[in-house]
């Protein structure tokens, strides 16, 4: 069993209203000095087997295919 | 004159295009559930609004990836008319079938109310029963109609003639980039738009700008000189 963590993020340039709310929030609570929040999404897959080369390969193409938007996000992949 | 309304559950406006559907077309849409394969000959095929899905993931995410979608797309390609409302229009842009996304309002609220949409071509199938340039009503009901494209597709669509309805007016209702209220693809044949025609189409809602959208594709109705 290979264990992967998949985070999906805007890609720069993309507004994100969400992250600005929490910015907002962030300094109604009194954290100065916060630069700014782009809020994403984790993922945590778990792909049968031990081949991770071929367990990436397949988690790319799920990023391709369903868990990224690629016209507005990036994502990474990380095996744990 | 013959449709069909794709069915996804979560979706919930399908009843009223329906409605505006056997109103306007004077035949009974047929309805096409999320595990069918193939899609019956019809004129215009209507993917409706909603929270497909429960909109989990993205909007339109995982109805995109749906079998009857496929369908769509085999029929699209084929040239039938294929227009997505709302949700639809969101589930259209997941399923590659048109360019672009659509996000959260930059309001971050959900807006439910009128606002005016500038004709911006009627050299499409789905417009050519209005003036260039005319100002039409129509209702909006969503919270993720803020459409974004790149700029090298945003230059693409407007020198393409692809930005078929802006906001007008000043009532863009989510920070869609460049007012952009409804696309067209390359081909012609497939439109979304975040407004919906389809609950202005009888005196008693108060108006019927939007049967021009349905008398356009479907030709049926007066056609406007350019």
């Amino acid at each position: 069993m290979i264990k992967a963590r998949i985070v999906v993020t805007l890609k720069n340039g993309v507004l994100d209203p969400q992250g600005r709310a929490i910015e907002g929030a962030l300094s109604t609570l009194g954290f100065e000095g916060v630069g700014g929040v782009r809020q994403g999404k984790v993922f945590d897959v778990e792909v049968a087997g031990d081949d991770r080369a071929a367990a990436e390969a397949d988690l790319r193409a799920m990023c391709e295919k369903l868990l990224a938007n690629t016209v507005i996000e990036n994502y990474a992949i990380s095996l744990i | 004159m013959k449709t069909a309304v794709v069915l996804l559950p979560g979706l919930n406006r399908d009843r009223d295009m329906i409605a505006a559907l056997r109103s306007i077309s004077g035949v009974e849409p047929l309805t096409v559930w999320q595990t069918e394969t193939a899609i019956p000959p019809v004129n215009l095929i209507v993917v409706p609004g909603g929270f497909s899905y429960g909109d989990y993931l993205r909007c339109g995410a995982i109805a995109a990836r749906s079998p009857v979608m496929q369908a769509v797309a085999a029929e699209a390609a084929r040239g039938v008319p294929v227009l997505g409302v709302c949700n639809g229009f969101q589930i259209l842009c997941e399923a590659g079938l048109l360019p672009g996304a659509l996000m959260r309002n930059t309001s971050l609220k959900f807006v439910c109310r009128e606002v005016k949409l500038e004709v911006v071509t009627n050299r499409t199938r789905f417009t050519s029963g209005y003036a260039e340039g005319q100002i039409i009503r129509c209702p909006v009901a969503h919270h993720d109609g803020n459409y974004f494209a790149d700029e090298a597709t945003l230059e693409r669509l407007h020198g393409e003639g692809q930005v078929v309805f802006r906001y007008a007016e000043g009532t863009n209702p989510n920070g869609a980039v460049r007012d952009i209220a409804g696309i067209v693809s390359e081909s012609g044949n497939v439109m979304g738009l975040m407004p919906h025609p389809e609950n202005l189409v009888e005196p008693e809602h108060g108006g019927t700008d939007g049967c021009g959208i349905f008398e356009s594709v479907l030709g049926l109705g007066q056609k406007v000189a350019a």
